[in-house]
Order: structure tokens, then C-alpha cells, then sequence
């Protein structure tokens, strides 16, 4: 029998996706991909996959997976859920895990993934990755427009989806030392393209005020609710492209921040551009958490992205065994100097 | 450079800023506008049927009603006219056409639609656009067409390209529901129309 990882239950909203889907937005494809590309590297990390394998991500409600293979290792990375590892898919009571960790299940064993707290959505990374053709040069799913993942859809109960390795590799489990989720202060942006729809004391109002995550929020985009910003010239645009983390002003002033599933081209003025250091600490901002903005430059954007980076690089450093001790964090995250999505939980 | 995307108004560059910078993408830029090449535009030409029946087109009798006309004559005046595709996007393999004939020109709705069926062909301004999958929508809805836009999982490109021409040749609600048929088992393949065929 082919080795997969069978779905028990599907939970709410489980999608197979990976780094995205890159060089199809001028044919109206989104990019798709981890809402939150960090903890989806994280988990890759844990098993020791490239960063941009396919992993499932788990909104809202988690999955059973059971082990159709005689060994499959897993990591869970992301927000927080309860992880229980059953001794088989009918068993209500079974072991607690820890998130940021590797596991390895045998063969009719399940993980069981409750609901998703304190974010929006956690990924499990399975070692070697499944085994499924990429659709545009990606495994990510597109859910709108049914392309790629596992049948362009969400992951429904019977789902069998195959493994690349028949069983785990023999070696120790492995947890993320010095890694959890930080919801900064204020979300960076900077400013425009269309800023000119919007007058100085617009604009003024839009940073000064808090906004919450309206209930609508899905991976297309994140719909606030708050101080509505009034144009001052109209908001009928022609259409043009859409940059990730674009924040759009529809006609009702109720900001919209732009997502991985985002439409690929509209016709709203967009006040601001989240920064893409940011983006992943935004895509685990759940339905009713507030979140303010802070105006920064280019210059400034582009120091934060080079700091993300070096952090998201350092990830495989802060993978060490899980019986060992603690390494020496503070001295790593010293050197890459991290900031935002990064927090040393040993100090 | 990760995506180039072009729209009527702008072209969106996303580039990796820490493997290039913005200055020299604009020099890049400024160097291909100062020197244009003239690009292969010919294109094809597609006549794609379209069920124009207010039983599936919710917008039709109003864009009648707000324009003056008659929904018969809304059909023939949109259905006259060879539209130019200007650019694909918003959703995968969706293009916008134009120029919708003066006549037509209507603004977008003030309140958009949460959903709308896939296939809906819809006008707004001077575009036009059939929209390939259920999605959200501010268009003026006139008619609906069973063409598939784009089978990504085959691996092929989209139907429609910036610079192919695109006719709509009106079809009953009985004969609509037979291309659909078709076109759910994969049957519907249109083929563009013979260049000799369209100038005899």
C-alpha cells in the first residue's frame, strides 16, 4: 500500500500549502501560499525539509491525521491548538504534545488537532513532504479558483494523501528553541500608492486609530473595522495590480488589508502596503484582534525585511534535539539581530 | 523581479528589494519606454456563446431601464461589437474587453454582489468581463457564457491573451444548458475563428 497520511477529520479549514505560487499574477493567479510563511518554515525546519515544502495549514478547527505508512514524522509549528497523539483514530484519550516539535507516528496512530488559539493558524510539516504534483510550479491551494493542493480544494474525511518516504528517518525528535509568535506592537507600513485619494487628515486618522479584525477575514483579505477613512476624490479607480499587504479603501472607508489569496488586480485606491517583514505576524492576527498601523520608509521596510530574513535563515540553528539542552539562543538571536516574529522564551 | 503585472493604468513590478533595487528597475524601465518594440499583437479572434436571458442575467432589465433601451436592443448592441482584450486579472484567465459600446457605459454598482455564479458576463464603464469563477462582484451581470477560461490542471495557457479579439454570439437558455453539459465533460474546446473564414 502507498504510504500517506489519511485524513480522519478534516477540522475547518485544511489546505496543503506551501511558499506560494510565484510568475502567474498577469494571468489573474494569486500567489496563494502560507498565511504565515514563518511558522510554515518552522515546521519544515522541525523535520528537516527545504523551506518551501508543501505542509498542511490548520484554520479555526484541526484535523485528525492517522499514519497509512509504517512510520511518518510530523512537526506542528504555528498557533497555539491541543495535540493529542492517539493510539489509533477511534480512541477518544491519548498522549499530550507540545506544539514546535517533531513527532514521529506509527503506523494507525492519529494526531489530533483541536481548535486553533491565539492566532489563526498552525502548519503540520510531515518529513519529505507529500507526495503531490505542483499545479504552476506549486502545491499551494487556491480554493477560490480550485487549483493545486490536494484537488484544488480543502481536505475532507478519507482524504489519503501520499507520502514521499515510506517511513521516518532513525534519528531523534527534534522542538524550536527560542521561537514563538510575537503580535507586534503596530503593523508597518509604507505609505501609497494612492495616497493621493486621501487627505492629510485622512490619512492622519487612519494611523492614529485601532482597528479590529472584522468576521469576514479569510485568505483573500483581512476586512477591519474602525475609523472609516473618507476619500477625497472618489474611490472608482481603474484597475490596477495588487501588492501583498496592499490596504484598500473600499467605498464604505472600512480598510481592507490584502492577503495571500488576494485578487491579482483592483480598482480601490490603496492608502498603504504593509511591509513584507510583516506579513507573517499579520496572517496570525485573528478575527477580533486590533491591530494599528505605524508609517515607515522604504529605506527603513527594506532593514526590516533584511533582518526577517536572516531570522527566518537562523531557523534550522534554533531546531535542536528534543531531549538535549538548551542551546545558547541569546547569543544567536543576538547575532541576527531579530526582531518582530521572534522573541528568545528563555529571557 | 518575482511578478510583472500590467493593468490599463500601471504596470506592478514586485522585485526582491534586498537582490535589486527600486532605482535600477526604474532605470531598466526608462530604457525599454525610451526604445519601444513593437510586439506580436495580432492575436486571435474567439466568438464564444452567451446566454443573454434575464433569468440568469439579474442585471439585464435594469441596464435596459437605466440606459433607455430595450433588453432586446442592450443584446444586439452589446453582442455587435469586436472586443479588444486589453489585460487578464482579478481572477485566473479573467479578461477585461472593451470598448462596451457608449451606450452601455454604466458605473459600477454602489453595493457589490457577495457572490455571483461562474461564467456571469458582466459590464462596468467602458470594460467587459466574463468572470470565471464564483467570486464577489460590482459588475452589472447581462449574461452568462459555458466556456471554460482556463483548465489550469491540463497544464495550457489561458483561452483568451492582451490583443485577441472576442465576438459573442447570443444562444438560448436550452442551448446554454447544453454547452454547459459540454463543457463539464470536458467537450467544450472552442477553436478561434479562421482569419479567411471571419473576412468572407
Amino acid at each position: 500500500m502507498r504510504p500517506a497520511l489519511r485524513i480522519a477529520a478534516p477540522g475547518l479549514l485544511t489546505t496543503v500549502q506551501d511558499l506560494g505560487r510565484a510568475g502567474y499574477q498577469h494571468l489573474g493567479v494569486p500567489s496563494s501560499g502560507a498565511l504565515d510563511a514563518v511558522s510554515l518554515q518552522a515546521a519544515n525546519a522541525l523535520v528537516g525539509n527545504p523551506p518551501n515544502t508543501g505542509a498542511l495549514e490548520i484554520a479555526y478547527l484541526g484535523p485528525t491525521l492517522v499514519a497509512d505508512a509504517d512510520s511518518v514524522r510530523v512537526a506542528v509549528a504555528g498557533a497555539a491548538a491541543v495535540i493529542d497523539i492517539l493510539p489509533d483514530e477511534f480512541a477518544t484519550v491519548g498522549r499530550r504534545l507540545s506544539g514546535m516539535r517533531s513527532v514521529c507516528l506509527r503506523r494507525g496512530e492519529a494526531l489530533r488537532i483541536g481548535a486553533v488559539t491565539g492566532g489563526t493558524v498552525l502548519y503540520v510539516a510531515v518529513e519529505g513532504g507529500f507526495d503531490i504534483v505542483p499545479v504552476l510550479g506549486s502545491v499551494s491551494t487556491y480554493l477560490r479558483g480550485g487549483i493545486g493542493g490536494w484537488q484544488g480544494r480543502a481536505l475532507a474525511a478519507g482524504d489519503a494523501l501520499p507520502l514521499r518516504l515510506e517511513r521516518a528517518a532513525e534519528r531523534e525528535e527534534m522542538r524550536l528553541d527560542g521561537f514563538s509568535l510575537k503580535r507586534p506592537a503596530r503593523i508597518r507600513v509604507v505609505i501609497g500608492p494612492q495616497h493621493d485619494y486621501f487627505s492629510e487628515g485622512e490619512i492622519a486618522a487612519f494611523f492614529e486609530s485601532e482597528y479590529a479584525v472584522g468576521p469576514s477575514a479569510d485568505r483573500m483579505g483581512m476586512r477591519l473595522t474602525g475609523r472609516a477613512i473618507r476619500h477625497a476624490r472618489g474611490f472608482d479607480l481603474t484597475s490596477d495590480g495588487i501588492a501583498p499587504g496592499s490596504i484598500q479603501i473600499p467605498g464604505n472607508g472600512q480598510p481592507i488589508v490584502l492577503l495571500v489569496d488576494r485578487q491579482t488586480t483592483g480598482g480601490y485606491p490603496k492608502i498603504a502596503t504593509v511591509i513584507s517583514a510583516d506579513l507573517a505576524a499579520l496572517g496570525q492576527y485573528p478575527i477580533g484582534a486590533k491591530v494599528a498601523f505605524e508609517a515607515v520608509s522604504v529605506a527603513a521596510a527594506q532593514a526590516a525585511l533584511r533582518q526577517h530574513r536572516a531570522g527566518v535563515a537562523a531557523l534550522p540553528e534554533m531546531v535542536v534535539p528534543l531531549a538535549g539542552a538548551r542551546g545558547d539562543v541569546g547569543a544567536r538571536l543576538g547575532r541576527c539581530n531579530l526582531i518582530s516574529g521572534f522573541v528568545d522564551a528563555a529571557a | 523581479v518575482c511578478e510583472v503585472v500590467p493593468t490599463f493604468r500601471s504596470l506592478l513590478v514586485q522585485y526582491d528589494p534586498l537582490a535589486i533595487s527600486c532605482d535600477e528597475i526604474v532605470r531598466h524601465a526608462d530604457r525599454m519606454l525610451a526604445r519601444p518594440q513593437a510586439a506580436d499583437l495580432r492575436g486571435r479572434h474567439w466568438c464564444l456563446p452567451v446566454c443573454y436571458d434575464a433569468t440568469i442575467a439579474p442585471d439585464l432589465e435594469e441596464v435596459a431601464a437605466r440606459t433607455g433601451l430595450s433588453v432586446a436592443q442592450v443584446v444586439e448592441r452589446h453582442s455587435a461589437v469586436t472586443y479588444h482584450v486589453y489585460m487578464l486579472g482579478f481572477l485566473p484567465g479573467q479578461a477585461y474587453m472593451g470598448d462596451v459600446p457608449a451606450e452601455l457605459e454604466l458605473p459600477r454598482r454602489e453595493t457589490p454582489r457577495a457572490r455571483i455564479p461562474a461564467g456571469s458576463l458582466a459590464i462596468a464603464t467602458t470594460v467587459t468581463c466574463i468572470f470565471p469563477l464564483e467570486s464577489p462582484c460590482g459588475w452589472h451581470i447581462i449574461g452568462r457564457s459555458p466556456v471554460p477560461l482556463w483548465d489550469t490542471a491540463s497544464g495550457a495557457v489561458p483561452l483568451l491573451a492582451p490583443g485577441d479579439r472576442v465576438t459573442f454570439a447570443p444562444v438560448s437558455v436550452r442551448e446554454y444548458e447544453d454547452l454547459v453539459r459540454e463543457a463539464s465533460l470536458g467537450r467544450l474546446k472552442p477553436v478561434p475563428v479562421d482569419p479567411m473564414e471571419a473576412a468572407a
